[in-house]
């Protein structure tokens, strides 16, 4: 029982701090919750990650608590996910409430806007390490299917534009789609 | 009652933002600006740009802004609970079945499609937040010249050290903010 609690108490901190210095979207806070779960950590594998990014990307609210309800489930249960979502929503939640009483103040402050001009250059390094290694694996899978679903799926969404929902739906039908050719292969096989 | 006005408002952010946060802020924009008439447009805009220059969701940063500017933390609370609570109930019978069917070989198969999409999406957030902090602009607004040679510096050590290294991300993230500010403080660009 005890170190369930140690565990939650992990879970909590990981959150708390990954969320605390997550600038930029949804996937930014994906990067950095596969290098601590899945690299550091060792909690989930790095298909499981990746599963639960597509879930999270088909599911309504922000993503990043998405992935904490899930994540924390998966640790700990309904506990777990109470725990997780906390660590996510608190340190926003925190700097956003003392900004609002002078923001003027923030949003003028030149060493704050070079600060954040600047760390995007290391957000930026950190999702590209994680990118490198999750692209790698893809390939290691010699489907060609899976390598030209990935660098299509790449150009339709960062130079055309077509939003996350789509490429998500879209890979789905292949997906179903592959799924009964394989069975219908396998009933041949068998007959 | 402006709390539960304004608790129902971000159910409905929570509810219906669908695709990631910045489809968070047209639906906050009307609830809050258009059908409550609780802020104005020009607060709304400085809103959005405490929510992007602040770390976490975009649509928490803005319930917590919203919540804080209209009623205090009891408005915090309210609003980032009920923009929450949609996805908490749907993500939490989502994670139930997938953790209850992800062996049978069938999902397995489906699923292993939407991982090389997933890899493709996270590669394309970071090739915009590179643009971004390489040329201040989006891909197609990117003028070669215009490259920033101390976000360019940043990025490639950093790279180099999480390759190498195996650097939190975290570290890497607050020392290049550090890091980067120091140098053009130092060049005299502040």
């Amino acid at each position: 029982m005890k170190k369930d609690y140690s565990k939650l108490w992990t879970l909590f901190k990981s959150m708390f701090m990954l969320s605390a210095c997550t600038f930029g979207g949804g996937f930014v806070i994906v990067s950095l919750m596969k290098k601590k779960f899945v690299e550091e950590l060792k909690w989930l594998d790095e298909d499981e990650m990746l599963d639960v990014t597509a879930i999270t990307q088909s599911a309504p609210g922000p993503l990043p608590v998405n992935a904490s309800v899930i994540i924390g489930y998966r640790m700990a249960g309904v506990l777990g996910s109470l725990t997780a979502v906390l660590g996510t929503i608190l340190p926003p939640m925190i700097i956003i409430s003392i900004i609002s009483l002078f923001y003027e103040q923030f949003r003028s402050n030149p060493y704050i806007a070079v600060a954040l001009q600047v760390m995007r250059a290391g957000v930026a390094a950190v999702i590209f390490d994680v990118v490198i290694n999750l692209a790698k694996n893809v390939i290691k899978t010699k489907r060609v299917l899976y390598i030209a679903m990935m660098i299509i799926a790449f150009i339709a969404t960062y130079l055309l534009g077509v939003s996350a929902m789509i490429i998500i739906f879209t890979c789905l039908g292949i997906g179903l789609a592959d799924l009964a050719v394989t069975l219908y292969k396998k009933k041949k096989g068998v007959a | 009652m402006l709390l539960l006005k304004l608790f129902f408002a971000f159910i409905q952010v929570g509810m219906f933002s669908v695709g990631g946060g910045y489809a968070a802020i047209p639906l906050i924009q009307e609830q809050i600006v258009n059908i409550y008439g609780l802020m104005t447009l020009e607060e709304f805009s400085d809103l959005i740009t405490v929510a992007e220059m602040t770390p976490g969701p975009i649509s928490i940063n803005s319930a917590t802004f919203v919540g804080m500017r209209l009623a205090g933390i009891p408005g915090v609370l309210i609003c980032s609970i009920g923009c929450i609570i949609p996805s908490f109930c749907i993500c939490l019978t989502l994670a139930h079945f997938y953790y209850k069917y992800r062996t049978v070989s069938g999902v397995q198969v489906v699923l292993g499609s939407l991982r090389p999409a997933v890899v493709a999406l996270i590669g394309s957030a970071g090739a915009s937040i590179l643009m971004l902090g390489l040329f201040q602009a989006e891909i197609q607004n990117v003028v070669l010249s215009n490259i920033r040679l101390v976000e360019l510096g940043i990025f490639v050590v950093a790279l180099f050290i999480l390759r190498k290294f195996k650097a939190s991300a975290i570290s890497i993230i607050l020392g290049s903010g550090v890091v980067g500010t120091l140098i053009y403080a130092l060049m005299g660009a502040i």
